[in-house]
């Protein structure tokens, strides 16, 4: 990506954040620009203060300035009480609302990526997602809630000293960018140097880190390997590279700000002497007010001024960094956020119905339901047809490929009456899962047609068309919730009864039961808490609840063991009752008694038939079953 | 239980002591670290030593002005303190750069060294060690935990270093040069520290809760990501975006509750700042003009009047500086305590130094063993266990889940330590071989199979590093991978993702036992490897065992009754006991958990793939 587009993006983050709270953000910018102020105050007061200390000097005693210097008291507390209110309101306000922005970012992305097409899943690193939602915004939440506020005040504070340098003395307000200048090409040297470093720096670090982790899981096999040793010293490897690109990132950083400081404190010493030089020989100069000469005073009130300067720049150099790492950052978020989410033009709806006394199908309430219908709305005459519900699907001639170009599936054809099993064998990569990720609509297909209950499902919403087909995958993906939690996914309107007695047809009463808290037991996303197969049983009851009239099963025996298996099975034997059942296993036994067995290869379905049939045509899938190829 | 209490002692301990036990790490570094100290403490006495020449000129200056002195004179003296300044700046630039570079070299290669000994310490561990944290835990210690207190440090090193300097140097000059308005430190400096003390302290209790809470926001996303097919699936996009809409927005709530918190503290600093300043201008400028001219070299001027602003400002600056590295510090020190437990923790098996280096054969006794996980639990895991298996014997060990099968044989390669009684391996205690030569022995492949990132053959190498091409088709042969790494492009040197992702179950397994018999061993254990290889591979695999190492004591651990069948006995295991010995025959006449296991799976089971 182009830098001027990276630049762009920062602005649009920066212009979301203001202009999402307006009101807010106006007042912040008002009281930043009051308590910056406030603070440059401090030396002109000073030097209004001392010029009248001078003047009691020259005869006109504390009487004389007596009133000069009350006035300027007052006028200096009011200053200063203008400046602290204004920061306390914008650091208020800036707390606030940059923790309000990073919750509505937050949930902006969360809501984004759940509308994303599954496509993006699998073509986007599930850690590199997760380190946008962790690392990249917590580069932005620096950059709202620190660099923007210290940059706005260092600028306000910068202008101003700048102005009132001019005031004085242009010739030395030349001298201070000339310094200013240095510092700025610093800035570029050291500071980019540093910043490159740091960004090889995040690389080294994630490949210690990933090594650390593999090394961890596997710890148990190094330690029965007596590799101790060896690890040890990749681990150095990987350590020693981290401590070479870290300290050069970490050189260059700290280096920074000294050489700032010491431009600053040079450009100073430069300053005094040169306007010293310039005073001596009577030079005239130019002011914002008229040609003068420089006197003595001139000078005295512009050092501070210089001091000041300097400081700002460097503080706002300080901020080059997490700008930088914000710009990194909000590009990722961007990415992110600029994903197109899935598209969805179906207009058939899943609705409760019941029969009318004329034995047709309309729509009714959640109480008197009895069934579930399709409601097909046709634009052309606008009626309304109702289709009951069962869970019939039929594929026609379907090609699909993942890219454009590159088929996957050929001419799938085959249908599924209501209740029927249809089993899918064939090698990894044949078109198994391939198969079921077009019938939920995971991916659209290129070619041919899908019906499910003799609709096109193109017509169908997806979510009313998902929410038909029950799905047990074999990573079982729980949710952190409980148990019961965990079960009602399948429905959210399920009651705990209806839970339970889910549970108990998948089998997994048994075991939830013997858990201390049953019920509620509270199990993280990961499932750490329980074993595979237990977890499998979950996935299992969670499908059963959701009473969907299709079930697709991928896989999903094919981790556990052969003892947790037959409980599974079990469970599995008893939601496949009554429904259209897709199965993908490992297990040829397990496919037995399906309807149809469809064995793919490269895409194609190559034969299909009864368990029986196919093992009388003696190809493929008898070779399978009696071993001559295996399945891997 | 255990590990709360400890939990508890460890931080009950002092800050320093723990401190003192990671500092260990420092070793080379030291230098670096005590010359980045020097370099500072120079670099900050420059940083207030400048100002004060600073003002000095000015104050001069101004002195020159009111006497309206010729301008050479003037000329003069800016010459004078300008080279002053001139040299300062140069300290201050040498030690400025100096302290950037040696405090970089010594926070990164403490650092670097901390890591290398937490990972040493780590590999160190016994399994009743790596059981005691668990992997993610370990994990978590070298990544997160390490970054920070790397954070801590670098923080320390330059500001806590620096801070204490510029607060005492200000303090005493502002003093030295003001008695009277120096008094004025006497309300600023309390009103400060009264603010922020507390909090500190809020926040930074506020924050180790938060941060917790937002690991967990990061879980819900990361369940998200990974099980997006079932959210998909569900149509639970929408109650999933509430879920995570309510975890956020308590997140927001907290954290602008401590963010608001802290945005308190600088307007303080600008509250005592301002009032120190308007005392100091007013107050002293009345001095100044109450007070003879003719005194004014010796008592308050000018000049010394904006070195006392700044002064004042160092110090309050400093005071807030101290208590923000407080803050993290403070924040760094549960990492600490979590870095601190590993590198306390003593592995509990050691190496016998006049340990025996050779083991003679194949011969297991195990003598009245018992065996426990924990000392204080209830429940031995393993009781009164006597078996004597003979070299060359082929042991199957069969069991349902919790009979402790993988415990018993973990005992021989000293992965644990009986409690009681004593195992004997080729008639010698286990304790009294050598771990790295006991472990090499006694080759096991373990029920969680893992490969590592690199190619086939770096993975297959753990077993011998310097096992040639053909060794190690030899092995794969026996193990039945020769045939599909042969088809493989690249062959023995695919490459494997890390844990092996991109190759199937069955294909690990392979690998993985394998791996084990590339080492030689005396014995063999394979605990549950082959449960996702097909059934009819899995006899290959043991004919391939029989025939290829007849002298090698094979035992193997399975939850199918095919995978023991042909073995010259079977254990069959019940909750810690062994419930019968003997072969498949014999068993299946007197065993009635054998009958049980085998009826049910010639059920079920009985059709894999054959």
């Amino acid at each position: 990506m182009n830098k001027n587009k990276k630049n762009h993006v920062l602005l649009r983050t920066i212009g979301d954040y203001l202009k999402s709270h307006p009101v807010a953000m106006t007042i912040a910018a008002i009281c930043i620009l009051l308590n910056a102020l406030g603070a440059i105050f401090a030396p002109i007061s000073l030097s209004t203060v001392i010029n009248l200390v001078m003047e009691s000097f020259n005869g006109l005693g504390w009487e004389g300035v007596k009133d000069a210097f009350f006035n300027q008291l007052i006028i200096l507390i009011c200053a200063y009480l203008l400046s602290i209110t204004g920061g306390v309101i914008y650091s208020q306000i800036t707390a606030k609302y940059a923790q309000t922005y990073m919750h509505e970012l937050r949930c902006r992305m969360f809501n984004h990526l759940q509308d994303l097409p599954i496509s993006y899943f699998d073509r986007h690193d599930k850690g590199l997602i997760m380190s946008t939602f962790t690392n990249d915004i917590d580069t932005i939440r620096q950059l709202l809630a620190q660099s923007i506020s210290t940059i706005a005040i260092c600028s306000i504070s910068f202008m101003a000293s700048f102005f009132v340098m001019l005031s004085s003395s242009v010739l030395l307000t030349l001298i201070v960018i000339v310094g200013a200048c240095f510092m700025v090409l610093n800035v570029k040297l050291t500071g980019s140097r540093s910043a490159r470093n740091f960004m090889i720096q995040q690389k080294v670090i994630a490949d210690e880190e990933g090594y650390i982790e593999e090394m961890m899981n596997g710890l148990k096999v190094v330690k029965s390997f007596t590799h101790e040793e060896e690890s040890t010293k990749d681990c150095t490897k990987y350590c020693d590279e981290l401590r070479n690109v870290s300290t050069k990132a970490n050189k260059f950083a700290n280096i920074l700000m000294p050489i700032m400081g010491n431009i600053g404190n040079i450009l100073y010493i430069l300053v005094a002497f040169v306007g010293t030089v310039l005073f001596a020989l009577n030079i005239k100069d130019l002011t914002l007010t008229g040609i003068q000469t420089i006197t003595i005073g001139v000078v005295v009130s512009f050092l501070p001024m210089v001091r000041q300067f300097t400081n700002n720049v460097a503080e706002t150099s300080n901020q080059v960094n997490s700008v930088a790492m914000a710009i990194g950052g909000t590009t990722r978020v961007y990415e992110l956020l600029d994903e197109q989410p899935e598209v969805d033009n179906g207009y058939v709806t899943l609705v409760m119905g019941k029969y009318d006394k004329d034995g047709n199908i309309v729509e009714c309430g959640r109480k008197e339901h009895t069934l579930w219908a399709w409601k097909h709305p046709h634009t052309a005459d606008g009626s309304i047809t109702y289709t009951l519900l069962q869970g019939d699907i039929r594929m026609f001639d379907v090609d699909f490929g993942y890219v454009k170009d590159k088929i996957v599936l050929h001419d799938v054809s085959l249908y599924a009456k209501p209740g029927q099993k249809i089993a899918f064998v064939g090698a990894t990569g044949a078109g198994k899962t391939t198969i079921t990720n077009l019938i939920n609509r995971f991916y659209d297909i290129a070619d041919g047609k899908i019906r499910y209950d003799g609709i096109n499902i193109n017509k169908i919403k997806k979510k009313d068309l998902r929410r038909s087909l029950g799905m047990v995958l074999q990573d079982t993906n729980l949710f952190s919730g409980t148990i019961m939690d965990n079960i009602r996914y399948g429905r959210l309107d399920a009651t705990d009864e209806e839970c339970i007695e889910a549970a108990k047809l998948a089998n997994a009463d048994s075991f939830i039961s013997r858990l201390p808290q049953g019920y509620n037991t509270y199990i993280k996303g990961n499932g750490s808490s329980i074993s595979q197969g237990q977890a499998q049983l979950l996935s299992i009851a969670r499908a059963a609840v959701s009473q969907c009239p299709v079930l697709i099963l991928d896989e999903a025996t094919s981790s556990i063991d052969t003892r947790t298996e037959a409980i599974v099975l079990k469970g599995m034997e008893n939601l496949m009752h009554g429904k259209t059942v897709f199965l993908i296993a490992h297990r040829l036994s397990t496919i037995k008694d399906a309807q149809a067995i469809m064995v793919l290869e490269h895409g194609r379905i190559i034969e299909r038939g009864t368990h029986e049939q196919l093992i009388e045509q003696h190809g493929y899938y008898y070779q399978l079953y009696t071993g001559v190829f295996e399945l891997e | 239980m255990t590990s709360n209490a400890t939990l508890k002692e460890v931080s009950k301990l002092g800050f320093f002591k723990k401190a003192k036990v990671l500092l260990r790490s420092l070793r080379e570094y030291k230098k670096e670290s005590i010359l980045s100290i020097i370099f500072i403490i120079i670099e900050t006495l420059m940083e207030c030593i400048i100002p004060l020449v600073m003002s000095m000129l000015i104050n001069q200056m101004t002195e020159l002005q009111i006497k309206q002195v010729p301008a050479s004179e003037v000329l003069n003296l800016v010459l004078i303190y300008g080279a002053i300044l001139l040299a300062l700046a140069i300290v201050s630039f040498g030690a400025g750069i100096a302290a950037g570079v040696v405090s970089a070299k010594a926070s990164v290669g403490f650092v670097r060294n901390l890591r290398v000994d937490l990972f040493k310490k780590i590999t160190s561990f016994s399994f009743k060690n790596i059981d005691k944290f668990s992997a993610s835990s370990l994990i978590t210690r070298q990544t997160t935990d390490i970054g920070n207190i790397w954070m801590a440090f670098q923080l320390c090193i330059r500001i806590v270093v620096r801070a204490p300097i510029m607060f005492v140097f200000s303090f005493i000059m502002a003093v030295i040069m003001a008695p009277q308005l120096s008094r004025v430190f006497a309300i600023s400096i309390p009103i400060l520290v009264a603010v922020l003390i507390p909090i500190i302290i809020i926040a930074n209790r506020k924050f180790q809760v938060l941060f917790d809470r937002y690991d967990e926001l990061n879980e819900v996303v990361n369940e998200n990501v990974r099980g997006i097919r079932v959210v998909k699936t569900y149509a639970r996009e929408d109650y999933e975006k509430e879920r995570f809409g309510k975890r956020s927005e308590e997140m927001r709530k907290g954290f602008t509750f401590v963010e608001r918190l802290l945005a308190i503290t600088n307007p303080t600093i600008q509250v005592t700042m301002y009032l120190s300043m308007c005392i100091f201008i007013f107050v002293g400028s009345y001095i100044m003009i109450t007070n003879d001219v003719s005194q004014m070299e010796y008592g308050l001027n000018t000049g010394k009047l904006s070195a006392l602003i700044t002064y004042s400002a160092q110090v309050l600056s400093s005071l807030s500086m101290v208590s923000f590295s407080l803050f993290m510090i403070m924040m760094a020190v549960p990492c600490m305590n979590r870095v601190y437990e590993v590198l306390v923790e003593e592995p509990t098996i050691k190496s016998n130094p006049t340990a025996l280096k050779t083991v003679e054969n194949g011969d297991i006794v195990f003598d009245n063993v018992s065996f426990k996980y924990k000392p204080d639990a209830e429940k031995f895991a393993l009781s009164n266990v006597n078996i004597h298996i003979k070299s060359g014997e082929t042991i199957g060990i069969i069991g349902g889940t919790g009979s402790s099968k993988s415990t018993l044989v973990n005992l021989i390669s000293r992965f644990y330590d009986a409690s009681e009684g004593t195992v004997y391996l080729a008639g010698h205690d286990v304790r009294d071989y050598d771990v790295k030569v006991l472990r090499d022995n006694v080759s096991m492949v373990l029920q969680k199979n893992v490969l590592f990132g690199g190619t086939i053959a770096s993975n297959l190498r753990w077993g011998n590093i310097n096992a040639t091409y053909e060794e190690m088709k030899e092995a794969c042969k026996i193990s039945q991978a020769d045939s599909f790494i042969s088809q493989l492009k690249d062959g023995y040197d695919s490459v494997v993702e890390q844990g092996g992702v991109n190759f199937s179950g069955g294909q690990k397994q392979r690998l993985c036992i394998a791996r084990a018999l590339l080492k030689k061993p005396k014995v063999l254990i394979l605990d549950d490897s082959t449960s996702a290889v097909d059934t009819k591979t899995d006899a290959f695999i043991r004919k391939g065992l029989k025939e290829s190492m007849p002298g090698v004591t094979k035992i193997i651990i399975a939850q199918r009754v095919n995978s023991v069948m042909d073995a010259d006995r079977i254990i069959v295991m019940d909750n810690g006991e062994i419930s019968g010995i003997g072969t498949h025959d014999e068993l299946l006449k007197n065993n009635a958990i054998y009958q049980e296991v085998y009826n049910i799976q010639s059920k079920i089971g009985g059709a894999n793939n054959e």
